[in-house]
């Protein structure tokens, strides 16, 4: 609804989706919290928040879509855009970090403090109350916290997850192969590329519900199983989320380019899924060595 | 003057620009000038509500022995007062500077993602709601400190922990989409002459405060999501029985923790750097020093963060490596203090208001450096640590340092916004009031600290009792002094004293920074067009 006489940088007025989606968040944490106490209109709130959320998204997205199909974003726009999207990529490093750190922590230093190794805060802790816990990863603690009687299994690398290995970095092949069709004018090539892509992301996450399965039911191996479980858990479990999320974005762009969006100069949100997609990527392979190989 | 604004009027009709009608203007504006207001207002009115919690806690300390408020509500305050404060009082506040000047100092048009803009303040408050929400649910807001630290919060948290917990995402999310946004919209839209180094110190210091905020947020959110989970969901983060480690926990909060202290202070150099050369009617002396000196404080503030855990245990070599590399700190900081001074130093000064803030936070920012230095000393911590002696250093450098420049910038700026001059008079009385008060309030806190005072405690032994009593005097005289402060903004924006204010505002302003060379008040749309030439600190 904004566009100068000369090429200006587009200026939008009046926005609804981001209170909106401000109320949603805020209904399905609040939601959530009230869950988490026990309240029984806890989940309730959750759902109405969550379904508020959503649809923020899809109106947001949709209005995004349609300015840009509709040319009303030059060429810095496009800059601003993918800048924003580089430092969220940033970010969600940032937070990766921190379990990783997490995990190192806890198995190189506190684990060996724990074990009556160094000179640590956890030394007394050692020697007060569990003189003989011998520090060994992968550990449930000197505790033996959850597991099967207090026994657990640790999760190989080679079998599902060496399979998951390879399905994300062919996914990254098979998106990279779209992005050279999008350049190239070539629609087949870049639908087929995302159907793929989307599809191998899918089949990720379905290899990782049967190895989450295996770890409840047979290994003992739960989000409670010490700290080999919540940090395995929890970096798996987040990483499985953020696929989710890659391949959602990456549906949304497969539907457009049905519709016939994106060209080789303009097509800013194609490449923002690609470089989330290769940070999902590039986080499984720091998983894969340090959560499962090492 | 007025030719352009009716130019915009007109445009208006036609081409549906200016605001919506009514409030729903603040809920769906996208204009950097409504969303800069909406965060000061906000912050404002924190600032009153963390204030308030201020004041029940010097009430209760007023003398020793229980008086008003039972502990668990005295420690409540302390944790709440600290979140109000930094969460929704101080940073907001500097969101909405950078809201309001970045775009005006850069002549860019507006921020570089507007609609995300609306969204980052819209977060803020919703978090902020949620987090206020725990003072009036069985078990009270959260008593354990702003701190968070397991085991204590995971006990004693009551029904407040998941509503903290989600504050702090929802606190962090709005953090860091402001902070993608101006990093976007400094490197993205400037005019096609300001060039980096061109740039007025206050958008140099949010630039790095932007990177400050978007690497850590994200740490402070996966702490306390371990807490959360800890909690909730059987995880063994930080419990030792299941391999896990509560000081991990202080670990990752503090590499979140003292960035963040410098997300509150970076800002305030920023500011302090646009106002001293002002008036003192000189360029601001080493210009690119002061760039260089806010990155190295910006780096060495991810490589410090355990000389707040000297006495938790860490091995010999930690403690060792932390002491030094605190140290380091004072280099780049000391460089900036010289630098205000050496701007001042035979400049033709005048001492109007904005000037008085800046040189007090000169002064008295440097107090509260040096008290850092003296506890950056691992083996002379052990006696500091959790004192009021802490209390007072910190406040020192948040209160008559951030906040005071937070009321220069209002001081310095509200002419330029409104087009209506303060009453200069009442304002030096609001200056002298805070700054003889702030005194009485926080440097007794020093002694009190020195003699062994435990910090977040609701009594106290009376050998304690002058100078907690003193210190009180000094907060209930500081909290109603900034009462001045609301009548003095209110009335600039009713009109003032009446008399309009040119477009530079300050004598030769226009020689500094873009903004003094738009009309005042600023019209709702500025630079839709870049300006040609741009003023910068090395005339």
């Amino acid at each position: 609804m904004s566009t100068n006489a000369h090429d200006a940088y587009y200026i939008p007025h009046k926005a609804v989706w981001p209170i909106i989606g401000t109320a949603g968040l805020g209904t399905m944490l609040a939601g959530f919290a009230n869950y988490l106490n026990g309240s029984a209109a806890g989940s309730t709130f959750m759902i109405a928040g969550l379904m508020i959320f959503i649809s923020m998204l899809v109106g947001w997205f949709t209005l995004q879509a349609n300015e840009s199909e509709s040319g009303m974003y030059n060429h810095g726009v496009g800059i601003s855009y993918r800048m924003g999207m580089m430092w969220f990529i940033f970010s969600e490093i940032m937070f990766f970090a921190v379990f990783f750190g997490t995990l190192w922590y806890t198995r190189n230093l506190s684990m060996d403090w724990l074990g009556g190794i160094g000179d640590g805060p956890g030394r007394s802790t050692h020697d007060a109350l569990w003189a003989n816990y011998e520090a060994k990863w992968p550990t449930n603690g000197p505790g033996k916290v959850g597991g099967k009687e207090g026994e657990f299994e640790s999760m190989g690398a080679f079998g599902l997850p060496f399979v998951n290995t390879l399905l994300l970095l062919s996914s990254g092949v098979t998106c990279t192969w779209a992005h050279h069709g999008l350049l190239a004018k070539n629609r087949d090539q870049l639908i087929k590329g995302l159907m793929a892509t989307v599809s191998l992301g899918f089949l990720f996450v379905a290899c990782q519900a049967i190895e989450y399965h295996e770890a409840y039911s047979e290994m003992g191996l739960t989000l409670g199983t010490g700290i080999y479980g919540s940090t395995f858990f929890m970096l798996t479990g987040f990483h499985g989320l953020h696929v989710c999320i890659g391949a959602i974005i990456l549906s949304v762009v497969l539907f457009r380019s049905w519709k016939g969006h994106f060209t080789p100069e303009n097509h800013f949100a194609f490449e923002a899924a690609a470089w989330y997609w290769h940070f999902v990527d590039v986080v499984w392979l720091g998983l894969f060595i340090f959560v499962y190989l090492m | 003057m007025s030719a352009v604004v009716a130019e915009h009027d007109h445009h208006d009709e036609h081409h549906d620009h200016g605001p919506a009608k009514g409030l729903v203007r603040w809920l769906i504006t996208t204009n950097h000038k409504d969303i800069g207001t909406l965060y000061l207002l906000f912050a404002l009115a924190m600032f009153f509500v963390g204030g308030l919690m201020a004041l029940v806690i010097r009430a209760e300390l007023f003398e020793p022995g229980m008086q008003f408020v039972n502990p668990t509500f005295f420690n409540s305050m302390t944790t709440m007062h600290a979140l109000v404060m930094v969460f929704g009082a101080v940073m907001p506040a500097f969101v909405g500077l950078a809201n309001w000047q970045i775009p005006l100092m850069i002549g860019a048009p507006d921020m570089a993602l507007p609609r995300l803009n609306n969204m980052s303040f819209w977060m803020l408050v919703a978090g902020v709601l949620l987090l206020a929400s725990t003072l009036f649910m069985e078990g009270g807001a959260p008593a354990c400190g702003w701190t968070f630290y397991p085991p204590l919060v995971l006990r004693d948290c009551g029904h407040a922990l998941p509503f903290a917990v989600f504050s702090v995402h929802m606190l962090g999310v709005s953090s860091i989409m402001g902070a993608i946004n101006i990093i976007a919209t400094i490197l993205n839209m400037r005019a096609p002459k300001m060039t980096l180094m061109k740039m007025p110190l206050f958008v140099w210091t949010w630039l790095i405060t932007a990177f400050l905020l978007i690497a850590i947020m994200p740490v402070f959110a996966g702490a306390v999501t371990m807490l959360l989970t800890d909690k909730f969901f059987a995880t063994s983060f930080f419990d030792a029985a299941g391999g896990g480690d509560p000081v991990l926990y202080q670990h990752i909060f503090w590499f979140f923790g003292h960035p963040e202290v410098y997300v509150m202070i970076l800002p305030t150099f920023g500011v302090a750097s646009t106002i001293i050369p002002v008036f003192a009617r000189k360029p601001l002396f080493g210009y690119s020093s002061m760039v260089y000196a806010t990155a190295s404080i910006a780096f060495l503030s991810f490589i410090v963060w355990a000389h707040h855990m000297f006495t938790v245990g860490m091995p010999i070599a930690g403690e060792l490596y932390f002491m030094y590399a605190t140290m380091l700190i004072a280099i780049p900081t000391g460089v900036k203090v010289f630098n205000w001074t050496a701007t001042m130093w035979k400049g033709a000064m005048t001492f109007e208001t904005p000037m008085l803030f800046s040189i007090c936070f000169v002064v008295l920012f440097t107090m509260g450096g040096l008290t850092g230095l003296m506890m950056s000393v691992a083996p002379t911590d052990f006696q500091y640590h959790d004192t009021y002696f802490i209390v007072a250093h910190f406040h020192y450098t948040l209160v008559p340092a951030s906040v005071f420049i937070l009321m220069a910038a209002g001081y310095f700026w509200l002419p330029k916004w409104t087009g209506n001059m303060y009453d200069e008079r009442l304002a030096r009385f609001h200056f002298w009031m805070s700054a003889i008060s702030v005194n009485i309030l926080f440097f007794p806190q020093h002694f009190l600290g020195l003699a062994g005072m435990p910090r977040r405690i609701p009594d106290y032994a009376v050998q304690f009792a002058d100078w907690n009593m003193v210190s009180s005097i000094g907060a209930f005289i500081f909290g109603f002094s900034q009462l001045i402060f609301l009548y003095i903004v209110i009335k600039t924006i009713n009109g003032g004293t009446g008399e309009k204010v040119t477009d530079e505002v300050w004598e030769d302003a226009s020689k500094h920074s873009l903004e003094w060379t738009l009309p005042s008040p600023v019209p709702y749309h500025t630079w839709a067009t870049p300006p040609e030439e741009v003023p910068s600190e090395h005339f």
